[in-house]
Formats: structure tokens, sequence, C-alpha cells
């Protein structure tokens, strides 16, 4: 029989802990989330993959061709595929903790754990789609793989950063403020068609490619349409700026996790 | 030990701070029985979420030099859609220790047999406790916390719990947290009064109990 540890932790002993509690975490949400019936789990990428194959499918039928030079299958999937991680990661850190109060009385579970096992899970279900679909289409030949996968990695995983920065930040301000549930949604909308998905920057004139780099997440989509199509576009983007705007994110998200972990009574 | 210094615990409510543990000092050494009586809102679930690490202090400190459980057949952390077996293996997974040996003891202890495989919504609330009391006793904690009387399925079960925390595990420190004298009188060695945010320590136990009817009496 094993006895839990009860002197002061190292960093190491701690790590360890922190991560057993999160991939117990995953395990537990993927289940309650997919069950065990027909596909299982495998529904963590089938669901966003059914998304960006709709969203390309319609695309592709509506002849949006014209918006720009490029194939419209990988406009769509990197557009698309973008979407689903800076927008899910929020909608399932909203409202996350409340669920999971009782978990509490378990003292190594923590608000940060419950939020880092939900951000897995997405980053993985996205991340999965993204790859499998460019492959997929690749093998069809209705779209090309990326010319420089490195640039293709960096954008998607700071994509990844700013998702998950703004999830953690939204995540916790709505344990305090209802409203950010009831705002979040709306304003997901009103980004979307701003987010760079549906458009390249350099198709719009030179005052609103200004205005349109000030939202952090359409410097990564640049930056990976780059990585894509490198030679056939011209991309916009400020990675600096973008790191700015992810530190600043985190730091005010972490810290508001902080005060509302401190506060938080388990049920 | 468990040792407890000036903690202080207050909550926000829409009347304002609400103190609900006033300097409160208490030391727990390893293998002592300590009962916590007090009435309906003198805090005891307060005390056991800060005893267990759950939640923390307003001021003080605690400190903690042997392992805590969580409130002992505490069931509400269960969920419902999952079965039996994956909530096993959810507490097994978050203490680090490795399901395949534990199955089978869950199994016949909570006597649920092949039930284990199903999910808890289909579970009567006693299949729910016994599954709960098993898995308190999946991790061998040093110190156990009781919030409240168990009193887990008929008769013969309960005895069966009895066996398995009181005399099987008698070596461990116990806090029992209730506002039932008789039964923190039979287990514990060290009664604690909390009444208006102050815990009142007895060595003895009639003062104790005098102390507490008088507490009850008074409000």
């Amino acid at each position: 029989m094993s006895t839990p540890s009860s002197t002061t932790p190292t960093i190491i002993q701690a790590l360890r802990v922190q991560g057993r509690v999160i991939y117990a975490l995953m395990m537990r949400e993927v289940i309650t989330r997919y069950g065990r019936h027909n596909i299982g789990f495998l529904w963590l990428f089938v669901e966003p993959m059914m998304f960006t194959l709709a969203v390309t499918l319609l695309w592709a039928g509506l002849r949006l061709n014209h918006v720009s030079a490029l194939p419209i299958t990988a406009f769509a999937v990197t557009g698309y595929s973008s979407i689903l991680l800076w927008r899910n990661m929020p909608a399932r850190l909203i409202g996350s903790v409340l669920p999971n109060l009782a978990l509490m009385y378990h003292r190594q579970v923590k608000v940060i754990d419950i939020f880092a096992s939900r951000l897995l899970i997405e980053f993985m279900g996205a991340t999965i789609s993204f790859i499998v679909l460019t492959i997929i289409f690749a093998t069809f030949d209705w779209m090309s793989l990326p010319e420089d996968l490195l640039k293709v990695i960096e954008g998607w995983l700071m994509l990844t950063w700013f998702g998950c920065a703004l999830a953690v930040l939204l995540g916790a301000l709505a344990e305090d403020y209802e409203i950010i549930e009831k705002l979040w949604h709306p304003l997901a909308y009103m980004i979307m068609p701003l987010s760079g998905a549906g458009f390249i920057v350099d198709s719009l004139p030179q005052a609103g490619q200004d205005a349109i780099l000030w939202l952090p997440m359409v410097n990564a989509v640049e930056y990976i349409r780059e990585g894509f199509f490198g030679s056939v576009i011209v991309s916009h983007y400020d990675m600096a700026y973008m790191v700015e705007a992810n530190m600043v994110l985190t730091v005010l998200g972490l810290a508001k996790t902080l005060k509302i972990s401190r506060e938080v009574i388990p049920e | 030990m468990i040792r407890l210094r000036d903690i202080c615990k207050s909550y926000h409510t829409s009347q304002g701070q609400h103190e609900v543990l006033k300097n409160v000092n208490i030391t727990i050494e390893r293998g002592e029985k300590v009962g916590i009586l007090g009435r309906n809102g003198a805090g005891k679930s307060t005390m056991i979420r800060l005893l267990s690490g759950a939640e923390r202090p307003t001021s003080g400190r605690i400190e903690r030099s042997m392992s805590v459980s969580w409130p002992l057949a505490f069931g509400g952390a269960f969920q419902t859609t999952l079965t039996g077996y994956d909530n096993l293996r959810f507490i097994c997974r978050i203490y680090g220790i490795d399901p395949t040996d534990k199955i089978e003891y869950v199994q016949e202890f909570s006597e649920l047999g092949s039930y284990l495989r199903e999910p808890l919504r289909i579970y009567s609330s006693g299949m729910r406790a016994r599954l709960a009391f098993a898995l308190s006793m999946l991790i061998e904690f040093d110190c156990f916390l009781i919030d409240e009387v168990v009193s887990v399925g008929d008769a013969r079960f309960h005895e069966k719990c009895q066996r398995e925390l009181f005399e099987k595990r008698a070596d461990r420190a116990l806090i029992i947290v209730s506002h039932d004298m008789a039964y923190v009188r039979e287990h514990c060695s060290r009664l604690c009064v909390l009444s208006q945010g102050d815990l009142s320590i007895f060595n003895d136990v009639d003062e104790a109990y005098e102390f507490y009817h008088r507490a009850i009496h008074l409000q």
C-alpha cells in the first residue's frame, strides 16, 4: 500500500504530482465528454475536423476563390483550424470551475490543473484535426503540403499560446464576473470575420492592414499562411508584438487565476 | 502532526464579511483521535476543508507533517456519467497509485460486483455510498477526516466499515467533526467544541460535554 508523501515536496515532486493530476483530469474529461461508445475519444479530433470540413466545402462551393489567388482548400483549412484554437479554448474554460468544485476536496487538484487539462484537450483536438485534414487533402491533391513546415509549427504554437492565455484570463474572470460568459460568445462571433481566417491582410488597404494587425491572432494566421504558401503571397505580421500581447494576457490570466484559487470554496 | 496557528477564516456575503473562525489554534499528533463538536453553522465544514487543505485560511498558518485524507466517504466528487471503475481510476491517478491491484478490493468491499463497470447514475444512493467508502480506504493516509457520522449501507456493511476504519487503521490519526456527542465520544480521546468562531479544547470528556451542552442552549 502506498503512503502519500507528507513532507514539503521538492519542485520535481510537485511537478510530478501536477502532471499526474492534469493527466487524470484529462482522461476524466475525455471519457465524460465523448464516452466509450462508437468512436469514443476519436471525437476529440473528428468533431473539429467535421467543422473544418463543412466550412471548407461551404467556402469552396460559394467560390470564394476570387478573394485571393490561393487555393481555396488550403485557405479554408488554415483559416478555420486557427479559429478553432483561439475560440474554443476560452469557451471551454469559462464556467469550468463550478462543475469541478467537488474535486477540489482532493488537495492536489487546483483551478490551474482544471484549466490546463481542458486546454490540452482543445490543443490536441485542433492540432490533430489540422494535421489529419492537411494530410487527407494533400493525398487527394486538393492542397499542397506546407513550403516551410517549421514556420507553420511556430505560427501554430504562437496561436496556441494566445488561445491559452486568453482562455485562462477569461476563465478566471468568469468566476468573479458572470457577464464574461454572456459576452464571450457574441464577442467571438464578432471577432471571427476579423481574425484573418477569411481574408489575407495584403488584400486590405494600408490603413486596414495596420488596424487589423492589432488583433494578435491575425499575426499568427498570416505567419502560418506564409509557412504554407510562402512564395505565392505577401504576408504581414509582427511576431514581436504578438509575443508582447501574449505575455500581457498570460501574466494577467495567471494573476487572476491565483486570486480565484485562493478564494475557491469546494462544494 | 497537523498544527493550526492563529487561523482566521471569513467569507464575503451580501451582508459584508462573515467571520467563521476566529484565531483557532490546535495541534493534532500522529495517531491521535480528536473530535470537534459544533452546532449546525458553527464552522465544522470550514474546519474540515482547512484541515484537508482544500481551502486556505484568511490568515494564520497550517503545518502538516502527515498526510491527510479527503473527507471520508465523500461522494460529491463523483462524475455520475462515469462508471465506478472510472472514478476509482481517477482517484488512483491523482494519488499516484496503480489501480490494477485495487479493483478486486473495491469490487468486493463495496459489494458492487459487476456494477463497478456501470455508470454511477444507475446506482442507488446506498451503492454510491458504499463505493465512496471503499475508495476512501484505497490510500493509506496518516490521518483520516470524518465529516459527520459515517453511516453507510445496512447494519452489516456499517460493521464492516467500522472494522476497516477503527480496527484495521487504529494506529492512524482521526479527526471527527460532528454534532453527535455520542459518536464523537465513542471514538475520540480529545474533544474540542466549536462555538461562535472559537475552538475550545478539552482533555476531559465530561467537561467538553458540559460546555457543548451549555453552548447549544445559550444560543
